[in-house]
């Protein structure tokens, strides 16, 4: 919103009192001038970066930015930003390399010309229509209708707002796209699995503020202290509170500089670490019984055909594949005894003494007693002593009122393993009783500013808005698709809340087509999947490459940076016949016919370059990494002629329908029929029009419990939500953002009567406000809270008070009524056992494609026998694996500084960041710099089997070789934020940390594996 | 207004850099183009377009490696040594709060506060030929907020009060912190207004002197040679005066061996 100078000041001024610092006003210093933001006009928006979701004041006179600076009102960063958010300033028009006109390369062009809006939309619905006629098939090779466009991807964006990616995902889906990916792909796709399977939802269980209620912090597959810095003031503060806060990272980093445990680990073998913790918490008996009985799994009984990996050659059992020197490689799982023994009922059979050597604990504890210290430190490379102080220190939580947590990013997703790794410490936290509990959970450290929303809004191939399953090729009717996704159970204890499933695909389809079409004419517009098949981004570029592409968008995204083998992805792109890409500088992706390597005569590919409005340039919400949504303001245009994405969106599907109303074309039907009700007089993307649309209506007369809903009434929440087709919404779990009460999302109360840190007034989380989920698990079976001094929810006999509860029922010890905390799990309960995922129900250490050792130290398998192998299936010449491989004896990872960004495409533009960070560097130990012969700032390269890219050499005490299996393995690591487009693009110098990456992504999700790869270091001459 | 005290809990440090850009969003300094020279800290020292630094020091002791990040600017002390020698009347000059104001549209380059500053901070511009430094946002005190960096610390490394309340603030936290935990800046010069904790001696930290002091030349200069060169310069014309008045004008010698005539 707008805030005049006066009440910017009384807030600060109060903000700044209420800290106790009390200032006066009497005389002011009489040789000050009058201060820059003496009469602006404040509006309130929330950073672009990372997912802390810090909300920034934007300071403006006559419509130009003067300054900004952290919003004090904000609970979650107080005032305070990092060195990205204190930039803002430098992002708006203020920068001369903003986009400000739409530019476009001609086939074999050297150069952009500048063309007006409507000349580019003209033409790029134009190539819509062709491209999409062209590739259009209405069924598959098997017969069955699929109602697809084979020959259009489209990547992007975590950046834009929600009721941005809603429309994007619509316009998308009723062209008839399945190639449609995003950042989340790359970063977090593995998150949602893991999470999911373990506990029913896919998303950071608490959220920033909740950190500083926690005992004991670990830190391991991310640095907090870099990547999300404003998260650290909630570290800060539940360290001055006596907690202890633990890092384990290949490297001594930001983060390690402020943790009273720093241990080393290579990169690749958390499970081993993990696995470690594991036995040591049930060697010791170092876990919360009850909890683990009630709320888990671990009592129940598994087929006793199952077979564990120690007794299975490292697999589990039901493999399907051949076996190779390696192993198994590019298997898959039958998993007819990944499942539970059933009663003559039906329901499961369990074992509340937790003794049986088939219940899920016993058979936990046999598959973890291989992780013994001596093996664990083999494979680490992490000292005996050092595991056990980190057990010992992390384990202690099991305690009923000591809350762990763990923070994790991309150190753990970004592996072949990588929804294993999550896995093992889902059952860690399990077992502890962690979950559910203030200062406890698995947080999910997301890294874009509405990397959650993007995701939410369904812009990844397999799901729709609100993590519906994208539909089969088999699922022929609407009912069957429902029948394959809506879970039953036989434990009336279990609320299993996807049992609502049908309601929330009818509404989705309502929010697609309205009233236009039945609910079956609505699925069958819908595009299908074909089933086991995967759409996801590397796949895209392996497809690209072959020239499977005509049409693609990169939509505020650098896929030239940010993908995996990025010769590839640069080379896969000059196959295409025309690519939109919308960004506010140019960029790699958008200019990668003039890059290093590529000769643009040869190149035909159409560019369109679309100059789009900053974050602060329009208005809408997004949804940080603690699934809090927050409303944003527009504090000026956009510089130029550039504009919101939203309007693109809407300008483009205006005139591809048009042309199809016009001319006719394949299946026109979803075009035509789709409503789009997102303008208004004065846009013609209206967010809060579109924010409606996601929340949902009636769309006719209802009754329900005895009150009447008037058609076009906003939908109260999601259990008003019917599968008759009489509501429409976009997105479920949204529903309750914006209802007959208001934007629920701008709200920004400052109360917490939790004391927890809840600010149940500030924003709005979903789903339906709860700031903690699972919070049934923080309290025992009678609804009292197993943390007395921090309470979530507790039962005062009627109702429960405090946080949303996840669930109202009563508890679950009730007699009438009562429920089991993991409401989305079709049991009721957490999963300690997940069969759910394709490479295991147990996490089990393999290597990383590329790493160090001849041997897997725990088992004949290698590596994840279940993942794609890229370097088999697809372009040979590119797709080269080189493990351990005398060319490439050093261990690689890559990561991040705080002063950058992804790939840089906006901090390198901001000169005050690149003057913070301005190279691309590679660390390395004292140890390795001598054998090579490197000294401090020396110019180096740096080598993998796919490509090279120049670096300064920074030789840190922080790097230490490590001891695997008895021989000296060297690590390194590289940041991936600089690219040849900026700064020196005349240099066109190799940069890109992902040209060395390999394409290989893990067994679940294809998540590339860019944390542990295999290199060489080389000085530079001259 | 009272006096204030800026407070850096260097233990408190994750070197976000949000201090740096702060500043230089605030005064609207420009950014230079940089090196990497083997270390996350940039630019490599202060300088005219970058009043707040974050230092970046590693160090090992046996297994332990420690990594140290202090925030580095004007100390703002009580007893200014730039204040001291600059010549340009008004041109440094100490606020109420505690601010050491450098304005730098007054500076006429001369340098002599950056020899007389314990701790060499302020900084020599050759493109204005003016020297520029931190004002602890004096501007911004005036109006009732805190300087921008401490508003942009995301950890509570930088903050910001009144004096009494945060010299006890600095005590309470060494003490809590234990080990060989300090407080530096209230007992050196004089008393300075930005002081810190420190997780070790003052002496483990680069660009930090352990007993900072205004160069004895500032001294000698102003207590002792210009009043000294001041009285001989009054004395030197007093001398003549009293020498005019009692013996009068000089008076030309007639030529040798000549009568004088009446």
């Amino acid at each position: 919103m707008n805030i005049t100078r006066r009440q910017f000041l009384k807030t600060t001024g109060a903000t700044v009192a209420a800290g106790g610092i009390g200032l006066s006003f009497d005389k002011p210093d009489a040789h000050a001038a009058p201060t820059k933001i003496a009469d602006t006009t404040v509006t309130t928006t929330i950073c672009p970066y990372c997912s802390v979701g810090c909300s920034i004041l934007v300071h403006t006179k006559n419509g130009k930015v003067v300054y900004t600076e952290g919003d004090p009102d904000s609970p979650i960063n107080q005032g305070s930003l990092c060195s990205k958010g204190s930039s803002l300033f430098q992002l708006s028009h203020n920068n001369p390399d903003r986009l400000k006109k739409p530019l476009y390369r001609a086939p074999g062009s050297s150069t952009w010309e500048e063309k007006s809006w409507d000349w580019m939309l003209d033409r790029i619905a134009r190539n819509i229509k062709k491209s999409r006629d062209e590739s259009f098939t209405k069924t598959n090779g098997k017969g069955q209708i699929v109602n697809r466009t084979e020959g259009i991807a489209s990547v992007g964006s975590a950046a834009m707002d929600n009721e941005e990616c809603f429309v994007y995902q619509k316009f998308l889906r009723t062209l008839g796209l399945v190639y449609i990916e995003h950042q989340a792909r790359l970063c977090h796709s593995s998150t949602v699995p893991a999470l999911a399977e373990s506990f029913g939802r896919g998303a950071m269980t608490n959220h920033w503020i909740d950190l500083r209620n926690s005992d004991c912090i670990l830190v391991m597959g991310s640095n907090p202290a870099e990547n999300h810095p404003v998260a650290f003031k909630w570290i800060q503060q539940a360290i001055d509170k006596g907690a202890t806060l633990i890092c384990v990272d290949p490297r001594f980093t930001r983060t390690a500089a402020k943790a009273h445990i720093y241990a080393p680990l290579r990169s690749g073998t958390d499970i081993a670490f993990l696995g470690g913790m594991i036995k040591y918490i049930l060697d010791n008996n170092l876990y919360f019984e009850e909890y683990v009985r009630e709320y888990t799994n671990a009592s129940f009984l598994v087929h006793p055909d199952f077979k564990l990996p120690g007794d299975n050659d490292g697999v589990f059992s039901g493999i399907i594949g051949t076996k190779t020197q390696e192993g198994y490689v590019g298997a898959k799982y039958d998993k007819t005894t990944w499942v539970f023994q059933k009663n003559d009922d039906g329901t499961i059979k369990k074992d509340p003494t937790m003794q049986d050597p088939h219940c899920v604990l016993q058979l936990l504890k046999k598959h973890y007693s291989r992780y013994t210290i001596e093996k664990v430190s083999d494979i680490t490379g992490t000292p005996k002593d050092k595991l056990l102080e980190v057990y010992k220190a992390y384990c202690a939580t099991g305690k009923p009122d000591k809350a762990g947590t763990e923070l994790y990013a991309m150190g753990w997703t970004q592996h072949t393993v990588g929804v294993q790794n999550i896995r093992a410490m889902c059952i860690v936290q399990l077992l502890l009783g962690n979950m559910g509990i203030a200062g406890g959970g698995i947080n999910a450290m997301r890294g874009e500013s509405n990397v959650q929303g993007s995701t939410d809004h369904g812009l990844l191939f397999h799901i729709l808005p609100g993590y519906l399953k994208t539909p089969t090729a088999s699922q022929a009717t609407l009912q069957a698709y429902n029948e394959a996704n809506t879970p039953t159970t036989s434990d009336p204890r279990s609320a299993n809340w996807w049992g609502n499933f049908p309601k929330y695909s009818a509404s989705l389809l309502r929010s697609m087509f309205g009233l236009n079409a039945t609910l079956e004419e609505a699925y069958e517009y819908l595009p299908k999947i074909d089933d086991g098949a995967n759409y996801s981004w590397l796949t895209i570029f392996d497809r690209m490459y072959k020239g499977q592409f005509t049409g693609f968008f990169a939509w505020g995204q650098n896929p030239a940076c940010s993908g995996p083998n990025a010769h590839k992805t640069r080379k896969a792109m000059a196959k295409l016949k025309w690519m939109v890409n919308v960004n506010i500088f140019d960029n790699e992706t958008g200019s990668f016919w003039q890059g290093p390597g590529m000769n643009p005569q040869e190149i035909q590919t159409e560019v369109f370059m679309l100059p789009c409005a900053a974050s602060f340039e329009k208005e809408g919400s997004l949804t940080n990494s603690g699934r809090w949504m927050q409303w944003r303001y527009k504090a000026c245009d956009p510089p130029g002629e550039a504009m919101p994405d939203g309007e693109i969106i809407c300008e483009l599907f205006r005139r591809v329908r048009e042309l199809y109303e016009k001319e006719g074309g394949a299946y026109p039907e979803p075009i035509l029929k789709a409503t789009w009700n997102y303008g208004s007089d004065k846009h013609l993307f209206d967010a809060h029009a579109t924010a409606k649309e996601i929340n949902g209506y009636f769309l006719e007369d209802k009754e329900i419990e005895g009150t009447l809903y008037k058609k076009g009434t906003l939908v109260p929440s999601f259990k008003y939500l019917q599968a008759d087709g009489s509501t429409s919404c976009g997105c479920w779990v949204y529903c309750a953002s914006y209802t007959e009460k208001g934007n629920m999302a701008a709200r920004r109360g400052k109360d917490d009567p939790s004391g927890i840190g809840l600010y149940p007034t500030w924003a709005w989380a979903w789903p339906v406000n709860r700031r903690i989920l699972y919070n049934r698990a923080s309290v025992d079976p009678t609804g009292k809270p197993y943390a007395p001094k921090k309470p979530v929810i507790v039962w005062d006999g009627t109702t429960w008070k405090g946080d949303v509860p996840d669930g109202p029922w009563p508890p679950l010890a009730s007699e009438k009524d009562g429920k089991l905390p993991f409401i989305m799990k079709p049991d009721g309960v957490a999963s300690i056992f997940g069969p759910g995922l394709v490479d295991g129900p147990f996490p089990e250490h393999y290597e990383p494609l590329e790493c160090p050792v001849e041997k897997n130290a725990l088992s004949p398998q290698f590596m994840n026998p279940i993942v794609k192998r890229w370097d088999k299936d697809g372009v040979p010449e590119l797709d080269i694996r080189a493990t351990c491989d005398p060319r490439f004896p050093i261990v690689c990872s890559t990561y991040r500084v705080s002063e950058h960004w992804q790939t840089g495409v906006m901090t390198r533009w901001t000169p005050w960041l690149l003057e913070l960070q301005p190279e691309m560097f590679v660390e390395m130990s004292r140890e390795l710099a001598a054998l090579k012969g490197i000294k401090n700032g020396d110019k180096v390269m740096v080598k993998s089997a796919r490509g090279e890219v120049a670096a300064v050499a920074i030789v840190t005490r922080r790097f230490k070789p490590f001891t695997i299996a008895g021989n000296t393995v060297h690590q390194v690591g590289i940041p991936w934020h600089y690219g040849w487009r900026y700064p020196d693009p005349e240099k066109k110098e190799l940069r890109s940390a992902n040209l060395l990456t390999p394409s290989i992504g893990d067994a679940n999700t294809m998540i590339p594996e860019s944390k542990a790869f295999m290199v060489d270091i080389v000085r530079k001459e001259g | 207004m009272s006096e204030k005290i800026m407070l850096v809990d260097v233990t408190k440090c994750t070197a976000c850099r949000s201090c740096q850009v702060a500043c230089k969003n605030w005064n609207g300094l420009p950014a230079d183009r940089t090196k990497n020279r083997g270390s996350f800290q940039n630019p490599a020292d202060l300088n005219p377009h970058n009043y707040t630094l974050i230092r970046f020091q590693e160090e090992e002791s046996g297994d332990a490696i420690k990594w140290l990040f202090r925030n580095d600017k004007c100390f703002h002390c009580t007893d200014p040594g730039c204040m001291k020698v600059c010549p340009v009347p008004g041109c440094i000059y100490k606020t109420p709060q505690g601010a050491v104001v450098l304005d730098s549209t007054k500076c006429i380059g001369c340098k002599y506060c950056y020899h007389a500053c314990p701790f060499a901070v302020p900084r020599f511009d050759a493109a204005t030929e003016k020297m520029y430094k931190c004002t602890l946002c004096h501007d911004r005190l005036a109006e009732g907020l805190i300087p921008a960096c401490a508003k942009a610390c995301p950890t509570g490394a930088i903050t910001f009060g009144d004096k009494p309340a945060m010299v006890q603030a600095a005590y309470a936290r060494a003490q809590a912190l234990g080990g060989s935990a300090t407080v530096y800046g209230d007992k050196v010069v004089g008393g300075t207004h930005v002081m810190y904790v420190l997780e070790k001696p003052p002496a483990a930290y680069e660009h930090l002197p352990v007993n900072p002091k205004i160069s004895p030349l500032v001294f000698l200069w102003k207590d002792l040679f210009k009043p000294l060169s001041l009285l001989s310069l009054l004395g030197g014309i007093g001398g003549s005066l009293l020498y005019y008045v009692i013996k009068g004008p000089k008076k030309p010698k007639f030529e040798e061996g000549g009568e004088r005539h009446e």
